[in-house]
């Protein structure tokens, strides 16, 4: 049974439609990444999945009910999200943060049993941050930081786990981490991650399920082999490029055309790809 | 984890306790006991540390006893309830507009109880300037006026929600109103009341009498727990929005039950204290540079540092100009403004 979807998801700022009567079932198990140009809609569609806005029309659906209707702390044990360039409080330590993410499961009382405990520890582990516990997160570096932050998502324990761009801002060294650690994540336990990422390679490379977002709807879905190709990267970012496999990993790889030093004998006319 | 100690009692009752914060916490609950000893033994007459703890537990002499229990002590408990409040309040509220320089009397809440104490001495005064009503009244106008000004705060806020930084400019606009309200009521009111009116605004506990205490007392008691119990909640707003509603929190919800907590927590303290200025902004602030912005750390302390504030400005403008005394809230805005611009400095990105 499929435990995310949404049925005719509408949403619009005001007067401004972003996202119109959208059809999608988010594959369990798996990591699905979401695609699109800027301002598309991507990051409106992963926080209206969080519940964190509401839509204009439609629902989002977990375990086949509207959760608009479920009580948020028990969608909280189900689906943790984690916003894009999140900010911490000035002097909170990594472990307080990711204490934080115990939150749903706690009361005035009850704020450090031995679940917690346990669960806030894996957290820190899984994500190499056990040595840095009680460090200020606004001494750590970015790759830490975001590190930290995901390990709070971790700490919810949830089987949903949804992220706005967590690689933004990091060099490619901590990209890779950030997106090796959540590959892992799902390999080893088995969790829904969704993703929005800006990067097509890396999102071709990570993902096993691909949304291509356009026009306030999907334009298409589907393994990134067999959804990536020439026409999608020009109809969807207005661009030319080259697809070719991954010499390593196999997965489509987008060079994009464009101006640049090119010391190859090859050069790029009317979007073709031309050898002199 | 050298630096926490893990509490459980059975399957209810759990923990995690900062070594240092607790211990911090001691060391403050000391000091304020320290200080009203010191406040209990000076003024312009002076009494030994031996003499109070004598008198405290009923075996002093006569005129200490009239000195201290009648006219001491319930001004040193009303200061150190009238600083608890502000400080939590002030926590409270800068939490809640996640920006460390809101405070009670930033948004305008102070400004409000003082607008309806001047309201109030204006209504109820015959032509001889006397008051038609008795004083006592004037700590309900003072928390009538505070409410309706967090109410009107919170309403003016409203557009589909309400957002902090929305709270903070409605809540400084609320503020210079208040302000212009207050001024032409003073102006337009007699010259006597002026003065009236504006040692009240200054702040100050002098007429502090033992039934305000069997007020205050309840009511910091109550607000305080109440207090305690949300500290999560209190916590995870500081996180923003998106973060509080992923980890399940009802945000507009608990948006305006701390507004009415910060509300109540101020409206109490300006009802007895008058409007002593910076204690809400000063205290969590000092609290926070100690433990860090962890609100079950910086709640108990910052209260005490509160007090202590309060407890010591009023020892001060009781003591160095003797015979004369000068209002708490002077030393509290002495210090506090500096204080401020001091913050302002620091945080330009704000």
């Amino acid at each position: 049974m499929h435990r995310l979807y949404t049925h005719e998801l509408t949403f619009a700022y005001g007067q401004n439609m972003i996202i119109e009567d959208l059809n999608l079932t988010i594959p369990t198990g798996e990591i699905t990444v979401l695609i699109g140009s800027n301002g598309c809609g991507k990051s409106t569609l992963l926080k209206s999945l969080a519940r964190i806005l509401k839509p204009a029309g439609g629902s989002v659906l977990l375990e086949g009910k509207d959760i608009a209707e479920l009580p948020t702390k028990e969608v909280a044990k189900k689906l943790a999200i984690l916003p894009q360039g999140p900010e911490a409080p000035e002097g909170l330590t990594v472990l307080q943060l990711v204490k934080q993410g115990r939150y749903p499961y706690q009361n005035w009382l009850n704020q450090w049993s031995k679940e917690d405990e346990e669960l806030v520890f894996r957290a820190l582990e899984a994500t190499r941050m056990s040595e840095l516990a009680e460090r200020t997160v606004d001494s750590l570096s970015g790759g830490q930081k975001q590190r930290a932050w995901i390990a709070m998502t971790l700490a919810q324990n949830t089987d949903i786990i949804l992220f706005d761009e967590p690689t933004t801002y990091l060099d490619i060294t901590h990209q890779i981490e950030i997106l090796d650690l959540l590959f892992e994540l799902n390999m080893k336990e088995k969790r829904t991650i969704i993703l929005v990422l800006h990067d097509l390679n890396l999102a071709c490379r990570y993902a096993h399920h691909i949304v291509v977002l356009k026009d306030k709807n999907i334009y298409k879905q589907g393994k990134p082999e067999d959804v990536m190709n020439v026409q999608l990267v020009k109809d969807v970012f207005e661009m030319d490029c080259k697809i070719i496999r991954d010499p390593i990993f196999g997965t489509p790889l987008c060079i994009p055309f464009g101006k640049g030093r090119n010391i190859n004998k090859v050069g790029i006319q009317h979007g073709k790809v031309d050898v002199r | 984890m050298k630096k926490y100690v893990s509490l459980r009692i059975g399957n209810v009752i759990s923990f995690l306790i900062d070594k240092k914060a607790f211990f911090l916490t001691f060391v403050f609950f000391l000091a304020a006991f320290f200080v009203i000893l010191v406040s209990a033994s000076v003024g312009e007459v002076m009494i030994s540390p031996v003499q109070v703890f004598q008198t405290i537990f009923g075996i002093g002499d006569g005129t200490n006893e009239l000195v201290i229990k009648q006219f001491r002590l319930p001004r040193i408990l009303i200061s150190l309830l009238v600083g608890m409040c502000l400080a939590v309040a002030g926590g409270i509220l800068q939490n809640l507009v996640r920006n460390p320089l809101a405070s009670p009397d930033i948004i305008g809440i102070t400004g409000g109880a003082s607008a309806a104490v001047v309201l109030f001495l204006m209504l109820f005064s015959d032509k001889n300037h006397s008051l038609t009503v008795s004083i006592h009244w004037m700590p309900l106008a003072a928390f009538i006026g505070a409410a309706v000004t967090g109410i009107c705060v919170y309403l003016l806020s409203w557009k589909n929600g309400v957002t902090a930084i929305r709270l903070v400019l409605v809540g400084i606009g609320i503020s210079f109103l208040t302000k212009a309200l207050t001024t032409l009521l003073m102006i337009k009111g007699p010259i006597y009341q002026a003065s009236q009116a504006n040692i009240w605004i200054t702040g100050s506990v002098y007429a502090a009498n033992w039934s305000q205490v069997k007020i205050l007392f309840p009511a910091t008691i109550i607000l305080l727990l109440i207090t305690v119990v949300t500290v999560r909640t209190i916590n995870i707003q500081s996180f923003g929005d998106e973060i509080a509603i992923g980890m399940g929190n009802r945000v507009q919800l608990t948006r305006f039950f701390l507004l009415f907590l910060g509300t109540a927590l101020t409206a109490v303290a300006v009802a007895f204290g008058g409007g002593i200025g910076f204690v809400g902004l000063i205290a969590p602030h000092i609290a926070r540079k100690l433990v860090g912005s962890s609100f079950g750390l910086m709640l108990p302390i910052s209260a005490f540092v509160g007090a202590l504030i309060v407890m010591l400005s009023d020892l001060l403008g009781k003591t160095i100009f003797l015979p004369h005394e000068i209002p708490a809230g002077v030393f509290t805005s002495a210090i506090g403004a500096p204080y401020f611009i001091y913050l302002l400095m620091k945080h330009r990105n704000i």
